[in-house]
């Protein structure tokens, strides 16, 4: 691992001032390494943060990396990350003239990281330097307590999923806009719907009375001291019992732990701390990704052809710019997919289209012919980079529009018993189907939090909020004795799971001899019934309970 | 960096405090041309957390795939390709998949040369136990050097006790021993030529050999994990087997749903799967068919190793009890292995009711194991399953 020569670096520079112009925001310093692809597969593990402290996990994905690369050599082209200054790498294969495009990539990202709001709360730190402290950290306590900081690590890495990211996102934002929507949101959605129970007219009354009061400057809230003379009471007290249950699984633990508040036990919430907040980190990454490759794919082509340093490399540059960013006939392509939305969502603002009078047309012909030249679309998608994680921007941007232009389909894949083959065909065209789809794919962990009324006597009540999902079920004991170590307790955890009534003959027909599924299938469509149940991990061994 | 046997102490801790281990032996199969398939041995782990499990869909009518997006032209309902569910050796596919016997050895070899380490991993870090009979032996093109042969006249060493065979035999023919009770040696006339040296000279290495038999069911009924458990623990068997016997090792693989048929390599072995019935006794058949015709009991330790769900079409077993029989007339072991599928729950499946039943277990314990095990198992169990099969 090495730094880029001079000569690259200062090719860099330019672009860096050609990116600049084009409107992207960064800061002035980066650093580039060049990097083999034994690096590449060492650092991975690591989430590419080569500070990240030691863990036998990371060995154990290295040396399968490296098997995986002795069967299946690959050539990833740049990686970089989210520090101060942003690093990136490059592989030591790259030649130079792809170097100036894969810079001009790594800039979008660079803006994307340093300018998304998701990624607020990574503005203030250096991962790279944190990570450093943490690492060393991690390394003195081995040195002392041994294998068991090990322990510690894979048992708050179990529940690193589980942080409540978006709820430190909106204290960090709310606090720096200066006010606190508590009051407002428990007005609204406690105080008059649960409490009082107040009909809808009066509720949507009261919202008209609040936007009045926005608009005169009044404070909207005389009034309702003067209506409800307990509601300050109330809030304060219901904002008291609310507080804990906020917190996310590694909080709460931190926090109220018997075994952690051990004065020999102490040591282990700095691991978990460690482990919560890496994991907090990369949060807006992986709830980023088709934006943010699709940001950056975008102004790599932008960019690149516009340099006229290139010259004469143009086909070169089309032949990996396709391989990366061509729609695969069969499968989702996070670089393609968000490249063209960024392009359709230009292109509909410049034509005024995210507008009602567009909305409201309903005839077709006027609708492909609307254009109000606003030309505002470059602006428009800056916003979007600056506001939107991969859920908002897939659910509000994909339309029909855009599924028709790129003649995108869900594809289905169903088994043909007379070819003996798997045949793919086209599902659906429509939005609304394309659109599940894609989110279906998104990054989503599930909603499990600690119940704080059921959460006493020494055990830990976790609940998970079904969205008809299940918990992934061989996994559930494993995380379950690593929360029970670090909680000092039994641990229950209430999930759902289908109930066997309602899983007629069994799933493995399905893959293995589908034909043979639907000429029996009759009652097989019904949709699976649930049933919650709770499961108890008490002294390392698991239980299950029907509710 | 850290090393695989370091990896796999550390692991071996755990247990001691109270934790299950970890570390996974995984198999990277790389598929290559004709029968060219290369695995890679690589440590493997989960981190376990609570996370959805994509893989029970919700809204899925029977027979679908998972969906996924696509581009291109075409209406709602029109076909956009199709894949073959198996790759089939051949049919149907006009290229072929140029199977020359040249190629196959390379592949072979370096799988080998894998297996070896993984089989030296399982035996000595999961202490499988090391083979105490290695059997019949049979010569192999390899050589060694050694001071075996014998020259007159001139050499290395002197043999003493061929040159006064020699001595006494040509004092015999001149007739200078009259009386072979008593015997002057005194007398003894000495040529030259009598002296008899060892020199130095290639051998022939001996080594003991190994036939495995690969059986495994791979019918309808074999979905998903079964088929993975099966695989593993053959594959772990294979590299056992391959350590044990340094390297001499010969497999065979059959595959079976109410027909037999043998396949030429482990990769077609592992992948192959099939929406047929299921008929037990076919493999077991084409191992005696083989055998027999290949005159192979003579040359060989041969082990059969049988994989299966438990389920057959034949629910008394007899036909596949008759075969047993006769393999067991010459094989070395036999290893059953059934991998039940969660929903069978604790109810006997029909092979091992049949199995049970007849007795074979008990009257040729020495020769026939069988393991039972659900289909979620880890490799620990596995392994534990490979010990009994062994033992």
């Amino acid at each position: 691992m090495e730094l880029v020569n001079q000569h690259a670096k200062g090719i860099m520079e330019e672009c860096k001032l050609r990116a600049r112009d084009a409107g992207l925001r960064f800061d002035d310093e980066t650093l580039e390494y060049i990097v083999t692809n034994r690096d590449m597969i060492e650092l991975s593990p690591k989430i590419m943060i080569p500070t990240l402290y030691d863990y036998w996990v990371h060995d154990v994905r290295v040396l399968s990396g490296k098997g995986m690369y002795e069967a299946y050599p690959s050539n990833p082209y740049e990686t970089v990350i989210n520090t101060r200054p942003a690093i990136s790498f490059y592989n030591d294969n790259n030649p130079d003239w792809l170097n100036v495009m894969i810079f001009y990539h790594v800039l979008a990202h660079i803006d994307f990281f340093q300018n998304n709001l998701y990624y607020k709360n990574t503005w203030d730190v250096d991962l790279a330097g944190q990570a450093l402290a943490d690492k060393r950290l991690i390394a003195q306590l081995r040195s002392e307590k041994g294998r068991w900081v090990d322990y510690v690590i894979e048992f708050a890495r179990g529940m690193d999923n589980l942080v409540g990211f978006h709820r430190d996102l909106n204290r960090t934002l709310t606090r720096e806009q200066g006010h606190v929507p508590d009051r407002i949101d428990f007005y609204f959605d406690r105080f008059l719907q649960k409490i009082k129970s107040v009909p809808q007219h009066v509720y949507l009354k009261e919202i008209d009375r609040y936007n009045q009061c926005q608009k005169d400057h009044a404070d909207f809230f005389d009034q309702v001291i003067e209506q409800h003379p307990e509601f300050e009471e109330i809030f304060q007290k219901e904002k008291q019992k609310i507080s804990p249950v906020k917190m996310d699984v590694m909080e709460y633990i931190l926090k109220y732990s018997s075994f952690l508040r051990r004065e020999e036990n102490e040591w282990m919430k700095s691991v978990i701390h460690i482990v919560r907040g890496t994991s907090l980190y990369f949060q807006p990454q992986l709830r980023t990704k088709t934006m943010n490759e699709g940001w950056a794919s975008f102004w790599h082509a932008h960019l690149f052809l516009k340099d006229d340093r290139i010259r004469g490399h143009e086909t070169d540059f089309a032949k990996v710019n396709a391989t990366v960013t061509a729609m695969p006939k069969v499968g989702l392509n996070p670089y393609a997919l968000g490249l063209r939305l960024f392009e359709h969502i230009q292109e509909m603002e410049d034509r005024g289209r995210y507008s009602l009078d567009y909305f409201q047309l309903k005839d077709a012909v006027l609708r492909t012919k609307y254009d109000r030249t606003k030309n505002t679309g470059t602006d428009y998608i800056f916003f979007v980079r600056e506001n939107m994680d991969d859920f908002s921007f897939i659910n509000t941007f994909v339309d029909q529009e855009f599924v028709d232009r790129h003649h995108l389909f869900v594809a289905g894949k169903r088994f043909n018993p007379q070819h003996n083959t798997w045949q793919y065909y086209i599902k659906s065209k429509k939005v609304a189907d394309y659109k599940q789809m894609v989110i279906n794919t998104l990054h989503h962990p599930p909603d499990i939090y600690v119940v704080q009324e059921k959460t006493g006597n020494g055990v830990l009540y976790l609940n998970h909020r079904f969205e008809n999902k299940p918990l992934k079920q061989d996994f559930i004991e494993n995380t379950m004795i690593g929360i029970e170590f670090l909680w000092g307790g039994p641990v229950h955890l209430e999930t759902s799971v289908p109930s066997a009534a309602a899983q007629p003959g069994s799933p493995y027909i399905n893959f293995w001899d589908p034909g043979a599924a639907g000429r029996a299938a009759d009652s097989r469509q019904s949709p699976i019934q649930w049933k919650r149940v709770r499961y108890v991990l008490k002294d390392r061994k698991l239980h299950k309970q029907e509710l | 960096m850290i090393t695989l046997d370091e990896l796999l102490e550390r692991d071996k801790k755990r247990e001691e405090d109270g934790f299950k281990r970890k570390i996974r032996i995984g198999r990277i199969v790389k598929p290559g041309a004709g029968n060219r398939e290369k695995i890679i041995v690589v440590p493997t782990t989960v981190e376990e957390k609570f996370v959805h499990d994509d893989t029970l869909l919700i809204d899925q009518s029977p027979g679908e795939g998972e969906p996924t997006g696509g581009t291109g032209e075409g209406e709602e309902g029109d076909v956009i390709g199709e894949q073959p569910v198996r790759p089939e050796e051949g049919e149907g596919q006009g290229e072929g998949d140029g199977e020359g016997p040249g190629e196959g050895q390379g592949g072979e070899h370096e799988m080998e040369a894998n297996a070896y380490e993984l089989g030296k991993v399982l035996s000595q870090d999961f202490e499988l136990p090391n083979l105490k009979d290695k059997g019949k032996k049979r010569a192999l093109a390899r050589y060694v050097y050694d001071l075996t042969d014998k020259n007159r006249g001139v050499g290395q060493i002197l043999d003493k006790k061929a040159t006064l065979k020699k001595i006494v035999e040509t004092n015999m023919s001149l007739g200078r021993i009259p009386d072979v009770t008593r015997i002057d040696t005194a007398g003894f006339v000495v040529s030259p030529r009598d002296l008899i040296f060892r020199v130095l000279s290639r051998e022939k290495q001996y080594e003991s050999q190994a036939l495995v038999f690969f059986l495994r069911d791979y019918s309808g009924s074999m979905g998903g994990k079964v088929t993975q458990t099966v695989v593993s623990q053959h594959v772990m068997l294979y590299s056992w087997l391959v350590y044990q016997y340094e390297r001499q090792v010969e497999t065979r693989f059959i595959l079976h749903d109410t027909e037999a048929r043998e396949v030429t390599d482990f990769q077609k072995y592992y992948s192959y799967k099939v929406a047929g019935g299921t008929k037990v006794y076919t493999a077991f058949q084409m191992v005696n068919e083989i055998v027999e015709k290949e005159n192979l009991a003579r040359d060989y330790n041969i082990y059969v190793f049988y994989g299966t769900d438990g389920d057959d079409w034949e629910k008394d077993g007899k036909q596949t009890l008759v075969e047993i029989e006769k393999i067991l007339t010459y094989a070395a072991r036999i290893g059953i292995s059934v991998v039940k599928h969660t929903y069978t729950g604790t109810k006997e499946t029909e092979v091992e009711k049949y199995i049970q039943g007849s007795g074979v277990l008990d009257r040729h314990s020495h020769l026939i194991k069988m393991d039972v095990m659900g289909e979620n198992v880890d490799d620990s169990r596995i392994i534990q399953g490979i010990k009994t099969l062994i033992s």
